[in-house]
């Protein structure tokens, strides 16, 4: 009972989680660019605080599973009202939302303490911790809601953050238009997303999650009287919402056909990166997915839950082809998270919420290791991001180098790492749902080994390849000697240590979510009441053998015969061929875009253009037209002869007595004076005359 | 010897008379100011024999006539000053040539 009642104290001050790094980011928005020290002191320590709410509501939640039901909390109350009905805000407090709060909270405050290494340099230092901090704020906000409307205003406030940031260098027009392209691809999921919510709202009158309250049911709690009821396309409602909700979720989540922008994102400075694609703007979609769970799985018959498993796997597959065929670091991690996003998604359509939820986890902090790690390449090799030119910096960056085969170890699903618990959970329900999706599922498993293994042998091993190409043309006056300053350096700590202690987690995290010591205890904590899918040995080995096959694949092409000049053709190219350029082309997916639905829409802006030119201007024209003509008519008629000709006369008569007037005035003082005592001596006539 | 009141305000007219006569008569600016410390001091006098046959008791009129004086010392000064200045700019002393301010 008491338990009960602290749990119910935490959820009423939720609030308190995203709060200090929102207030850090009004004040930062007021600083002047100078306030460096500052501005990162405010932004860490904010986010430091909200680390301590979150990990302190996260214990919280432990312990729950003893009743075979999750521990949920919520508490709602009123925004505003209008006329007799009120709008709703609220706040949750159950497993998924202290352990995603913590994660974010967590891994975001590593970020941060990165950030302040690799923007060192840069002058809008303030201007990006500000955003920074919005950005955790908001998603912080987002994690906690317990009602669409305080979800959906959060959800654009991260679209919002992740616009800013990834065009945080918006003088680069590459960056100006990759953070249009995040904004605007991500806002056509969420046209789906807002039909969705309205359509609930519609659906059920409420748009809180839970109320806990048998007389106004949440919208959540509704699920299975929204089966009954119908919805679109001979769907029935729940599946209907929920397949709504679903598209925003691929459009936040980069799944496939939405998946354009993640890519392009990578013109946002890299901690930027790392925090989109680890903590906050990716992980929103599936965090929603898994929290509207319910809706999505009331209708087993509803097929949803298929479109979502096939959007997810396919999304797997596909990106990790594109990542084998990247050369830009960064890219090939991006394309890596559109694939590891395909996973849980496949997972949540499989009907294993805890694994998405668990693979979402563990590859935040993976995915978070790798991009810093990254950030930490490009800071060493001073701004190269292209690995041909990379080469040989185990010898250089030792540190980063061991972190980043950690959180490669760890994405390519090697054994006891956090990824392979994650994936294995992923491929198994997958497998008990459908097999093809399986199999597809695991081929990108085994792509994901091969093309990260591919990059730690293009980025770390074989000799510095920097110096080629570029600085040939000086070699001779160097005489051989390669050690200019452009030689690669280890990085200070405050960018090493985020990705030391997140490698901690990336090898070790995944022990929570597994069998084998005595329960799995994870599943244990988000979903007690769900029974864990069936072990499957095959499932098992064939998880490892994927894993461990695309290290093999990998090392037998790029490790035994490293590259020895940036000129090189990529090995996988010559076997390849025109295969690879498909693949280095990201299936041509952007020129289709660009052919197409781009394409279309600016014929239609076009003939637009030409509909407003001519009827909607036409009708303009003639309407100031027949204005002009009537004001022609008042001007010469009223204007100018009445009110003008009236004025100038006053005018001119005013003007002619003031010229005779001023004859007067003769400029003899003496004559001023005589008038004067003139004035003076009748005054005293006049009064001796009246008083006597 | 007893002077009435009525002497001392007949010689004050007399003297304001004169003063009033200087200023408006004469053309040239430094007679012209002559004329008008005249007038002012036919104002003193007045003060002091009402004083002095009405308030004897109290001294208050001597200060005013001493402040009186004072000042019309320190506008004198101006009014000479005055006088170079138009002087350097005219080359004249006459009235009747200073006529820019004429309508």
């Amino acid at each position: 009972m008491e338990h009960v009642q602290y749990l119910q104290l935490l959820t009423r001050q939720q609030w308190l989680i995203p709060i200090f790094p929102l207030a850090a980011a009004a004040i930062q928005c007021l600083l002047k660019r100078p306030a460096r020290k500052l501005s990162a002191a405010l932004t860490i320590s904010a986010m430091g605080i909200s680390c301590v709410f979150a990990l302190r509501a996260l214990f919280a939640t432990f312990g729950g599973g003893e009743h075979h039901e999750v521990e949920r909390a919520v508490f709602n109350f009123t925004w505003f009202n209008f006329g007799t009905s009120s709008l709703q805000l609220g706040f949750i407090l159950d497993p998924l939302t202290a352990g995603m709060a913590a994660m974010v909270a967590f891994v975001g405050f590593w970020i941060f303490v990165n950030a302040t290494g690799y923007m060192a340099d840069d002058e809008n230092f303030t201007r990006f911790f500000c955003f920074l901090s919005l950005f955790a704020a908001s998603m912080l906000g987002l994690v906690i809601s317990n009602n669409l409307l305080l979800l959906f205003i959060s959800w654009e406030l991260v679209g919002l953050c992740s616009y800013l940031l990834i065009g945080f260098w918006y003088f680069k027009p590459s960056a100006a238009a990759a953070m249009k392209k995040a904004f605007i691809t991500t806002r056509i999921g969420d046209i789906g997303f807002f039909l969705g919510i309205l359509m609930l709202y519609w659906k059920t009158g409420t748009l809180a999650l839970y109320t806990r309250d048998a007389l106004h049911p949440g919208a959540l709690e509704q699920a299975s009287a929204l089966v009954l009821r119908n919805g679109w396309w001979g769907l029935s409602a729940a599946s209907t919402i929920a397949l709504l909700l679903f598209i925003g979720a691929m459009g936040k989540s980069a799944q496939f056909p939405l998946h354009v922008w993640l890519p392009d994102a990578m013109e946002g400075p890299t901690p930027v990166s790392a925090l989109i694609h680890a903590a906050t703007m990716v992980a929103a979609g599936v965090f929603m997915v898994g929290r509207m769970y319910p809706l999505f799985r009331a209708d087993p018959g509803g097929g949803v839950m298929s479109f979502v498993m096939w959007v997810g796997c396919i999304t797997a597959v596909f990106s990790a082809t594109i990542a084998v065929a990247q050369f830009d670091i960064k890219r090939v991690l991006a394309y890596s998270t559109c694939s590891q996003l395909g996973f849980m998604v496949m997972a949540l359509g499989a009907g294993d919420f805890v694994a998405g939820q668990f693979h979402l986890l563990t590859h935040a902090f993976f995915k978070a290791l790798l991009f810093l790690g990254s950030g930490c390449v490009i800071i060493g090799t001073h701004h190269e991001q292209d690995m041909r030119k990379m080469g040989g910096l185990r010898h250089y960056m030792p540190i980063t180098f061991v972190c980043y085969v950690i959180g490669m170890l760890a994405l390519s699903g090697f054994p006891l790492t956090a990824g392979f618990f994650s994936k294995d959970e992923i491929l198994l329900a997958t497998f008990h749902r459908n097999k093809w999706a399986w199999g597809l599922g695991t081929f990108a498993a085994f792509l994901t080994a091969f093309y990260m293994t591919r990059q730690i042998f293009m980025v770390f091993f074989g000799r510095w390849r920097g110096a080629d190409g570029s600085h040939e043309h000086d070699h001779d006056s160097q005489g051989g000697g390669t050690h200019g300053h452009h030689e690669p350096h280890e990085v200070p700590w405050n960018m090493w240590l985020p990705i030391a202690v997140l490698s901690v987690f990336a090898l070790f995290m995944g022990w929570v979510g597994t069998g084998w010591f005595g329960g799995n205890l994870f599943h244990h904590f988000l979903a007690p009441e769900e029974v864990p899918s069936q072990d499957s040995s095959l499932v098992f080995w064939l998880s490892i053998g994927a894993g461990l096959l695309g290290i093999l694949a990998g090392w037998l092409i790029y490790g035994r015969q490293t590259m020895e000049h940036a000129s090189d053709q990529d090995p996988l190219s010559v076997a390849l061929g025109s295969v690879f350029t498909f693949l280095n082309r990201k299936w041509y997916i952007d020129e289709l875009y660009d052919a197409t639905i781009i394409r279309f829409t600016a014929a239609c802006g076009i003939l637009f253009r030409l509909v407003d030119k001519l009827v909607v201007d036409g009708i303009l024209h003639a309407i100031v037209w027949v204005a002009w003509g009537i004001s022609q008519v008042f001007r010469w008629l009223g204007d100018e002869f009445i009110i003008n000709g009236g004025f100038d006369a006053g005018c001119e008569g005013m003007q002619l007595g003031g010229e005779e007037l001023s004859h007067l005035e003769s400029g003899r003082v003496q004559n001023y004076f005589r008038v004067l005592s003139l004035g003076a001596a009748i005054l005293l006539v006049v009064y001796f005359y009246f008083s006597t | 010897m007893n002077i009435p009141l009525g002497d001392y305000l007949m010689l004050s007219a007399f003297l304001f008379a004169i003063g009033l006569c200087g200023a408006l008569a004469r053309k040239n600016a430094i007679l012209v100011l002559i004329g008008i410390e005249i007038m002012f001091n036919a104002g003193i006098l007045n003060l002091i024999a009402f004083w002095h046959y009405k308030y004897f008791a109290t001294p208050t009129a001597y200060l005013f006539a001493i402040f009186a004086i004072s000042i019309a010392a320190a506008e004198s000064a101006i009014g000479l000053a005055l006088v170079i200045a138009v002087y350097r700019y005219y080359k004249s002393v006459t009235l009747d040539d200073m006529t820019s301010l004429k309508g």
